[in-house]
């Protein structure tokens, strides 16, 4: 994988293509578990390819943390996770990595990969983010925290509390909304009276930066910026993404009710899946046959996994009480 | 040597500090000023604002960066300025700092101190009195400790900052400047989920936690002089809890109180109770007995009010009198 | 004061259109929320009031803000420091006493909260609590109500700048936003939130920044003028009751006390900074400029000042003598009747 220093090659924008294709294909594996019945519910984070991708391929991945949220899965598959990891949580396996089981889908979590394990409330997770700069700046490593949230969240205290403690300590915490419109079924106008989530950046003292988030380069060169800033002791950047999910809110929702289809056929005519396979087909990057080589491997990483996961053993009832607290290594 | 519960808690921070580099404090009011009860005074100047830092006036915030913090290699002791105040704070302590070993299959963990000064008889009124440990001790994944003594203070607060898990240490404001004991110089460690019987006795078991342990020990020494031989059990910890020394007492004895500050119902003296009664009703020579606060929110602020919700040592000895005569 | 009123009539317009009775009122407000607060402080360190908490400092921007408001028809959520606020909005010295020294007819709270934690159900002021910027979001509500009701009420919520900084804040501003609530947010912008200074708890220099946020005014405001802030929160008032929502204002005021009797801001301010912020005390400010316009003199300020301390006096004295709560009634009211 090429260094991100070294900047967009043409090797590292096949490779953040890769990973957009691979999560909408294993999106849409996930729908069709769904309604098999073999996926009690999924999220998912369909429409948000390009901004999920870019950002995580403009950190130091290995070394910053990512605090995602429950739509993140081309985030997590950017930072390291594989299909058949993110199956085993689907299916609430005992080798699911993110929680044994132990938590919904797409409630990722990681040591390895950096990836902070999140909840179900949201816009906890911009908290962990800036505790987690503040122990890297007082232990004096370049190391940037980003979180990632919806527009929704925008409304929760914990965002206020998160940005302005980032922002009056100058923590090297990076800000990611995913701004799709819809909080469930609330629209954005209902749930805050400023068109821009980065309006709001004033109030801190921070840049508030908005972008096209179906375009991988725009997004990449936001990140990356605010990732250089956090790492010179600047302090943190709100970036605001504007994308659309082009599915319900989960498998449980039926976005019909709150949206029109029009207004979502209108949206896919920016999905970022065409928009940058187009600018790579224009830099003659990608061909038909690379193309399609492409999603050929993408279905089988997809199809190993849900085979793989199928068969994995389903946790242990007898460690249902494990792990509350912590276990010495005897 | 003799120092009172709040130097206790100062010269523990101190000590603990100086022996490792990853402890943090931070809050509101705790680094210039040393904290509204000076819990803080001189740490800044000691260890500098990075390690001890004012923080801005948002509990929420203060408990969700130390969980980041935790996890990313410190090892955080926010400070909550009155356990009033942490409820803002309860959805990042009960479903995250608490949760985040359990869910993530235990992998990450979230190794912090929250100290949070609580309980009445201040002037404190409704919101700088409360005992708050009833709704956090229902928590798993928490641990929630409360010490009575200056000794305690320093075992309890070294081997909660020692521990891998998020631990709530209520401190009681009254117990602050008006307890005092003796503290060895050097450092040592209480584990959580030892109970102690602070006094034998062989009529009645009082069992507490927290300040009103002392209340309970000075009713104890009254009681004495009139023939009644009280045991005082001392939980120290209500989350791990020492359910074998609670039951020793029990048998023991054959008559439990159990007292505590907090309001009665729905207080942790209805689980000491179940406890008792589960395993050791047979051995039991009289009703279980509660003496608590009352089921008001909070203790009022005028002084006649305030005196009639407290649990004084005149109420404990009155309740443990008549118990011991049934 | 009668001399007065020709000369006053003529700057009408200058003065925001307060007449030279309101004006009188106002210093009246101000001059008593002052010499109450200082009587507290006697009581404190005479060991009569175990607790005081103060408003010195903040009178200009508490009875600046207060008078634009209509005691008939708004409701106020205060906070603890807003002493001249419940002055200006009717509630009598007699009554602050009586929650300083716990009587049983403390009107807040019938001796069950600590002083300063204002609430008064006839004179329409919101009880409040400690934990701070909870009244943000009962002030929004209230606003809600009203417009649900179809009344034309406008709420207002006050605070510190150092409440602007939790969660309640946001999600009370960015509800009101929304919604378009008829409701005002005075910040009383005194540079310390305790101990801890206002460069320590947000990395702008103005709270009114963060209006922005919300898409609402944002205004900063002197607060040791009281005709500049009741300007602004007329201004404010009028666009909530013309339906165009809510507004931030910054008053930024000087704390010339420590937090609290138990406090002593001299551990964390210099001895500089404490004397250039007397030097500021908006009181004899505002006296000046009546003089100079020929609405105010000695013998007036003499008058009033005799008026003043007898009112304190015997608000002193009536509570002293008021009963305490009776113990028995500790249990009342943790539910309807």
């Amino acid at each position: 994988m090429a260094d991100v220093s070294e900047g967009l090659t043409p090797e590292v924008l096949m490779d953040m293509y890769y990973h957009m294709v691979l999560a909408r294909v294993l999106d849409d594996r996930m729908w069709v578990m769904n309604r098999l019945g073999r996926a009690p519910v999924v999220y998912s984070s369909n429409g948000h390819e390009a901004t999920q991708v870019a950002s995580a391929f403009a950190l130091d991945r290995g070394h910053d943390w990512v605090v995602p949220y429950y739509r993140d899965l081309a985030l997590v598959l950017a930072m390291g996770m594989t299909p058949r990891d993110v199956f085993l949580h689907l299916m609430g396996r005992a080798d699911d990595p993110n929680s044994g089981g132990r938590q919904m889908p797409a409630h990722w979590g990681s040591v390895d990969l950096k990836i902070l394990t999140t909840g179900s409330v949201v816009t906890t997770q911009m908290m962990h983010a800036a505790g987690i700069a503040l122990a890297a700046k007082l232990k004096h490593e370049p190391t940037v925290a980003m979180a990632t949230f919806g527009e929704g969240s925008t409304s929760q205290g914990d965002f206020h509390e998160a940005l302005n403690f980032a922002a009056v300590m100058k923590l090297p915490a990076i800000f990611l909304n995913e701004n799709n419109g819809y909080a469930i079924s609330v629209p954005a106008r209902k749930q805050m009276a400023v068109p821009d989530v980065a309006a709001r950046a004033q109030g801190y003292g921070i840049p508030g930066v908005v972008v096209d988030g179906n375009d991988p380069i725009k997004v990449f060169e936001a990140v990356r910026a605010a990732a250089a800033r956090a790492r010179a002791g600047e302090g943190p950047t709100l970036i605001e993404a504007k994308t659309y999910r082009f599915v319900p809110h989960s498998s449980d929702d039926d976005d019909r009710a709150y949206r029109s289809r029009e207004e979502v056929a209108e949206a896919k005519k920016h999905d970022p899946l065409v928009v940058f396979e187009q600018e790579l087909r224009e830099q003659r990057l990608l061909d038909d046959t690379q193309h399609k080589a492409m999603l050929d491997r993408a279905k089988a990483a997809v199809d190993d996994a849900t085979e793989f996961a199928d068969t994995a053993p389903d946790p242990d009832p007898s460690t249902l009480g494990r792990h509350v607290y912590h276990e010495a290594v005897l | 040597m003799a120092m009172t519960y709040l130097e206790a808690v100062r010269e523990t921070l101190r000590q603990e500090m100086r022996r490792d580099a990853r402890i943090i404090i931070y809050g509101e009011d705790v680094g210039v000023r040393g904290g509204v009860f000076r819990a803080t005074e001189g740490l800044q100047e000691e260890f500098g604002e990075d390690r001890v830092m004012d923080s801005p006036l948002a509990e929420s915030a203060i408990v969700g960066t130390a969980i980041g913090a935790a996890i990313n290699g410190l090892r955080p002791v926010p400070e909550i300025q009155f356990a009033d105040f942490i409820f803002p704070a309860v959805n990042q302590i009960v479903q995250e700092a608490a949760r985040i070993r359990y869910r993530s299959n235990g992998t990450f963990g979230v190794p912090m101190v929250i100290r949070a000064p609580y309980g009445g008889g201040i002037h404190g009124a409704l919101y700088h009195s409360q005992s708050i440990e009833a709704f956090f001790a229902h928590v798993p994944g928490l641990k929630v400790v409360m010490p009575a003594t200056p000794y305690d203070v320093k075992g309890l607060l070294a081997a909660s900052i020692e521990d891998e898990d998020p631990v709530l240490f209520l401190e009681h404001k009254g117990a602050y400047r008006s307890i005092r004991g003796d503290v060895p110089d050097e450092r040592y460690l209480i584990p959580l989920g030892e109970a102690e019987v602070k006094r034998e006795g062989t009529d009645v078991s009082i069992i507490s936690w927290g300040m009103t342990v002392n209340s309970s020990l000075k009713a104890a020494e009254n009681l004495a002089k009139r023939g009644v031989s009280v045991e005082v059990l001392d939980l120290r910890t209500i989350r791990p809890l020492d359910t074998e020394a609670i039951l020793e007492t029990a048998r023991k004895t054959g008559k439990v109180l159990v007292v505590h500050e907090d309001n009665l119902t729905g207080g942790f003296g209805g689980e000491v109770s179940a406890l008792i009664a589960e395993h050791a009703l047979f051995d039991l020579d009289a009703p279980i007995r509660r003496l608590a606060g009352p089921d008001v929110p909070a203790m009022p602020y005028a002084p006649s009010l305030e005196h009639a919700f407290l649990v004084t040592p005149e109420k404990i000895e009155a309740a443990a009198q008549e118990l011991a005569a049934f | 004061m009668a001399k007065a009123k020709g000369k006053a009539a003529a700057k009408k317009q200058v003065d925001g259109g307060l007449s030279t009775e309101r004006l009188h009122e106002m210093y009246y407000h101000m001059v008593m929320a002052r010499a109450l607060d200082e009587r507290c402080w006697v009581m404190n360190r005479g060991g009569q009031a175990p607790f005081v908490i103060s408003g010195q400092g903040h009178e200009a921007a508490q009875v600046g803000t207060t008078m634009a408001f209509d005691p008939a028809r708004d409701f106020l959520c205060p906070y603890y420091r807003d002493l001249g606020v419940v002055l200006a909005f009717g509630v009598t010295p007699r009554e602050v006493m009586c929650g300083l020294l716990a009587r049983a007819n403390d009107p807040s709270s019938g001796g069950r909260q600590m002083p300063s934690h204002w609430g008064h159900a006839a004179r329409r002021i919101i009880t409040g609590s400690s934990p701070v910027a909870t009244q943000i979001l009962h002030a929004a509500g209230v606003a809600l109500a009203a417009r649900v009701r179809g009344e034309d009420t406008v709420a207002a919520a006050f605070f510190g700048e150092g409440s602007s900084n939790q969660g309640d804040f946001h999600e009370g501003l960015n509800f009101a936003s929304v919604h378009r609530l008829p409701v005002i947010f005075v910040c009383e912008n005194n540079g310390y939130a305790i101990s801890v200074p206002v460069s320590k708890q947000m990395a702008i220099s103005s709270v009114a920044a963060r209006a922005a946020g919300y898409g609402i005014p944002g205004v900063e405001v002197d607060g040791l003028d009281p005709l500049a802030v009741y300007q602004a929160t007329e201004a404010a008032v009028a666009r909530a009751r013309g339906g165009e929502g809510p507004s931030l204002l910054d008053v930024k005021v000087v704390r010339l006390t420590s937090h609290s009797s138990d406090d002593d801001q001299r551990s964390y301010r210099t001895a500089e900074d404490l004397a250039a912020e007397r030097a500021q005390d908006p009181i004899p400010r505002f006296r000046s400029w009546m003089e100079s316009q020929g609405i105010w003199d000695d013998p007036q300020e003499q008058q009033l000042m005799t008026r003043i301390k007898g009112e304190v006096d015997d608000a002193t004295e009536f509570a002293l003598a008021s009963p305490v709560p009776d113990a028995a009634t500790l249990l009342d009211h943790v539910y309807a009747p």
